[in-house]
């Protein structure tokens, strides 16, 4: 299981204009790959979901990238508050989003949910006051 | 239904990619809330929103989405249909509100898309 490639892009707290570029850029990069639209269309609804997070949720962070020749393992890393009950997040429907994020269309607790349906792998992990991190598989 | 057939009911605008309007849609979802509409995965589906912000733009890009349009006289800004432009989405642009525009569409033939 070789390392083809990683790709690292830091995602700003609140940036609703620049959020979902770093999703977009590993769009384009899978797509010259040459890696299959429909598995392309799961990588990327986690990876933005997760970037979003990031933007709403957190002080700021990044999306890591690594491109195997079998699979793509995205980690999404921030500062901030971190989760304090993880089940709970994961609950469809459960938010603690502002207003202001859910006037941009999210907010909507459907994020970790989507990107765990949408991964073959899916992790979470996060500390109080200090840090969240996703990591997410998906196979080639 | 062909892009264009849907542009002569919703007596719609096209703000970009007008050579999209031979598209056939399947499906349409309608929905201001963006985690809703990216945890369907359907194809030729599009999208109808009152959300006229880029990240309308950015939930159609990742889903692979030829067409948002949006309702109730909202019109985007130009950063926001420039970004459309660039990843190939045909943007329309309806007087009519949600509901009515969802009510049109359905009347003539569209469905809704499934989730998964
Ligand atoms: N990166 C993060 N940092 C801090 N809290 C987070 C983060 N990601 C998710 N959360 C918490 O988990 C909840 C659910 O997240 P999600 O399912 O993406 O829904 P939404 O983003 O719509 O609120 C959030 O409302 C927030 O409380
Ligand atoms: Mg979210």
């Amino acid at each position: 299981m070789q390392e083809l490639l990683s790709i690292k892009y830091d995602v700003e707290s609140g940036d609703f204009i620049r959020g979902g570029e770093a999703s977009s850029s590993i769009k384009k990069l899978l797509q010259q790959l040459g890696i299959k639209a429909d598995i392309i269309k799961r990588i990327c609804v986690a990876c933005y979901e997760a970037e979003m997070n990031i933007v709403i949720h957190s002080l700021g962070g990044y999306i890591e990238a690594k491109i195997f020749n079998n699979k793509i393992e995205i980690v999404a890393k921030d500062k901030g508050p971190g989760i304090e009950n993880i089940d709970l997040a994961m609950k469809e429907g459960y938010s603690t989003a502002p207003e202001y994020a859910r006037e941009m269309g999210f907010g909507g607790g459907m994020g970790l949910p989507n990107m765990k349906k949408s991964c073959d792998e899916f992790y979470i992990e996060s500390k109080i006051g200090e840090y969240t991190e996703v990591r997410m598989v998906v196979y080639f | 239904m062909k892009l264009g057939k849907i542009k002569e009911l919703l007596e719609a605008e096209v703000l970009c990619n007008e050579e999209l309007l031979d598209y056939e849609a399947v499906s349409v979802f309608a929905c201001d809330l963006m985690s809703d509409v990216l945890s369907l995965a359907k194809k030729e589906t599009i999208l109808l929103t009152g959300l006229t912000n880029i990240q309308a733009v950015r939930t159609a890009e990742m889903l692979d989405l030829r067409c948002i349009i949006f309702v109730r006289n909202k019109r985007p800004d130009e950063s926001v249909i420039e970004l459309a432009r660039e990843k190939g989405i045909c943007v329309l642009f309806t007087k009519y509100t949600m509901f009515t525009a969802c009510g049109i569409l359905y009347t003539n033939g569209l469905k809704g898309a499934d989730m998964f």
